[in-house]
């Protein structure tokens, strides 16, 4: 029987030939990485667990420290979470420490910096660090004590997941993306529907999607349940690292034969843009339905790990050029980070923004979590490119959040209401 | 008892208190949005163990969540499913989990004695006993060391 990505991953990491889905392993990660509400508790679990040993972190160029969630600083509880992680960074030599102004928000800064590559095992204090299964690197989200163990010891334990494979076929129409795809996918499967499992991406329609978009999809794996999402690398993951100064020989490719759990082959000649309605990810309609019920905004928010690529703006700048936002409607815009935001200065998409009536935001996960920059109140209705609409996500308990893709967040906030690009 | 599905992070502990994490100050703020009275009835009624449908504990990695659950007073938590990461943080900070299909066995304010070692749920109201599938040996080594900063002292630290 032929191997996984996945399979062929968790063997090359532990030595071991005799590995499959469903065994448990203890195994070595190539990059760790946590943020401001994660690193607290995982640095308090590093410092339990290494008191009278050597007292040292296992390795301070493979750990990734990234202050983004309450960044900058939103009240002084925040600034004291900040000031531990930055205090641990100067005190182990962390390289990768990246201070607010010199980063950004980490799903977006990690693969922009080439700090993950394919065939890596990569595990983060931070649930949407699935995200860089776009690159064939087994990524997943784990919890604080995990990530201090890891700190520590540099390794982590896992039951090898069982793949679950979904195939894209057919032609994308105008407006359709990686995050309508991913919607989609997750309408249909559930918001539990990978539970354990890693969710693989393939199918003509993959094969052609730009690195972009298959970060977006590979981040909200976790929303399907998704242990991890994972792309087989191709020549757009080359060009992808080339451009990076990077290069890889770890390009893993799941056998013809591999086993999987079940696979799902998707026809998407017909797919529309898809809307993710309050308050699962798995309500999702496409947006001849939506639009017809005329669903009135007070807030539209761009960007997030989910959507914050430069190829997000620019979608974003081409329908708002020349326009304006409702009135009385925000639309708050946010760069993943300092050099997505400097390119889209350089381009002019930021006077694009402003022209239209839109607020720029330093880049940070913000709204997306309730954190601020963007809270609703009681019975406010948000349109957002972010991965959750749980009840409250963005604010008061009684507001409802709606997800799409930005080319539809962007038409919807001229018009004031959910809204198709065409 | 919570006969709710996808019970998920943002209501166990929502974002808005992550900006400490202090376990008491979690606690307090324990499941507010889905029961503005959960903690009422941890302390005042002694319920200590949280019942919910599928999927419990879905959506961010946050470990505030089983920390808030264990610090607010739960000693175990009974669903059909769990979220992968929730579980495994429950596992790692020693906040006991079991998964059962049939949650309408149980019913809120049933007395339940609970055998994690031979993963026996007694409920002494109804007089039923529900015997739960036995975690993986891997597992069960971390939750018989009380966690996985006890269990990794044990085996991973390499002495220097």
């Amino acid at each position: 029987m032929g191997l996984t990505i996945t399979e062929k991953i968790f063997r090359e990491h532990s030595k071991d030939a005799t590995l499959n889905a469903g065994d448990f392993v203890l195994v070595r990660v190539d990059k760790c990485l946590a943020n401001d509400i994660t690193a607290p508790i995982a640095i308090d679990v590093f410092n339990e667990i290494v008191s009278g040993t050597s007292n040292e972190v296992f390795n301070p160029n493979k750990i990734i420290l990234i202050p983004d969630h309450f960044t900058p600083n939103k009240d002084i509880a925040s600034a004291k979470q900040c000031q531990i992680l930055r205090n641990f960074a100067l005190k182990y030599k962390i390289k990768s420490y990246f201070e607010v102004g010199r980063g950004g928000i980490e799903h977006c800064l990690i693969p922009e910096l080439g700090l993950v590559l394919p065939g890596d095992i990569f595990i983060g204090a931070d649930s949407h660090t699935c995200t860089y299964g776009a690159l064939g690197a087994f990524a997943t989200g784990v919890g604080s004590t995990d990530l201090g163990v890891a700190l520590a010891s540099g390794k982590c334990w896992f039951k090898i997941p069982e793949s679950l494979k979904l195939i894209y076929s057919g032609k994308l129409n105008k407006w359709v993306s990686g995050k309508d795809l991913i919607l989609y996918t997750i309408g249909q499967i559930g918001v539990d529907g990978a539970t354990y499992k890693a969710m693989e991406f393939t199918g003509n329609v993959i094969t052609s999607l730009p690195m972009a978009d298959r970060l977006t999809m590979c981040n909200m794996a976790i929303e399907a349940g998704g242990k991890s999402g994972i792309i087989p690398p191709d020549n757009i993951t080359k060009e992808f690292l080339e451009k990076r100064g990077f290069s890889s020989n770890k390009m893993f490719l799941s056998d013809l034969d591999a086993d999987y759990i079940e696979s799902i082959e998707f026809e998407c000649d017909n797919l529309e843009p898809q809307v993710a309605l309050p308050h699962l990810p798995e309500n999702t309609k496409p947006i001849s339905e939506v639009s017809n019920e005329r669903i009135e905004l007070n807030q539209v928010v761009i960007g997030s790990c989910t959507n914050g690529r430069i190829e997000d703006l620019r979608i974003a700048a081409k329908i708002l050029k020349n326009h304006r936002i409702k009135t009385n409607l925000r639309c708050i815009i946010i760069p993943g980070t300092q050099n997505i935001y400097l390119k889209a200065l350089k381009e002019g998409l930021i006077e694009i923004f402003i022209s239209a009536g839109a607020i720029l935001s330093t880049p940070t996960c913000g709204p997306c979590l309730g954190g601020h920059m963007g809270i609703l109140a009681d019975g406010e209705v948000a349109l957002s490119t972010t991965n959750r609409n749980f009840k409250g996500r963005m604010g008061h308990i009684k507001s409802e959040v709606y997800l799409s893709s930005p080319a539809v967040a962007a038409a919807s906030a001229i018009e004031g209401y959910i809204t198709s690009p065409e | 008892m919570y006969d709710i599905k996808n019970i998920n992070t943002d209501v166990i502990i929502p974002a808005r208190y992550l900006v400490s994490s202090a376990p008491d100050l979690l606690a307090q703020h324990c499941m507010e949005d889905l029961d503005p009275n959960f903690m009422l009835k941890v302390k005042e009624f002694n319920y200590s163990i949280l019942v919910t449908n599928s999927n419990f504990g879905c959506g961010s990695s946050r470990e505030q969540a089983p920390i808030s659950l264990k610090t607010a007073g739960i000693k175990c938590v009974i669903a059909p499913s769990f979220a992968r990461i929730f579980f495994r943080n429950a596992i790692n900070i020693g906040l006991p989990i079991l998964e059962i299909e049939k949650i309408n066995l149980l019913k809120s304010g049933d007395d339940l004695k609970i055998d994690l070692t031979s993963g026996l749920i007694e409920n002494l109201t109804t007089n039923m006993k529900i015997r739960v599938k036995k975690m993986p040996k891997f597992i069960q080594n971390i939750i018989n060391s009380n966690g996985l900063i006890n269990y990794s002292r044990k085996f991973l630290i390499p002495k220097n």
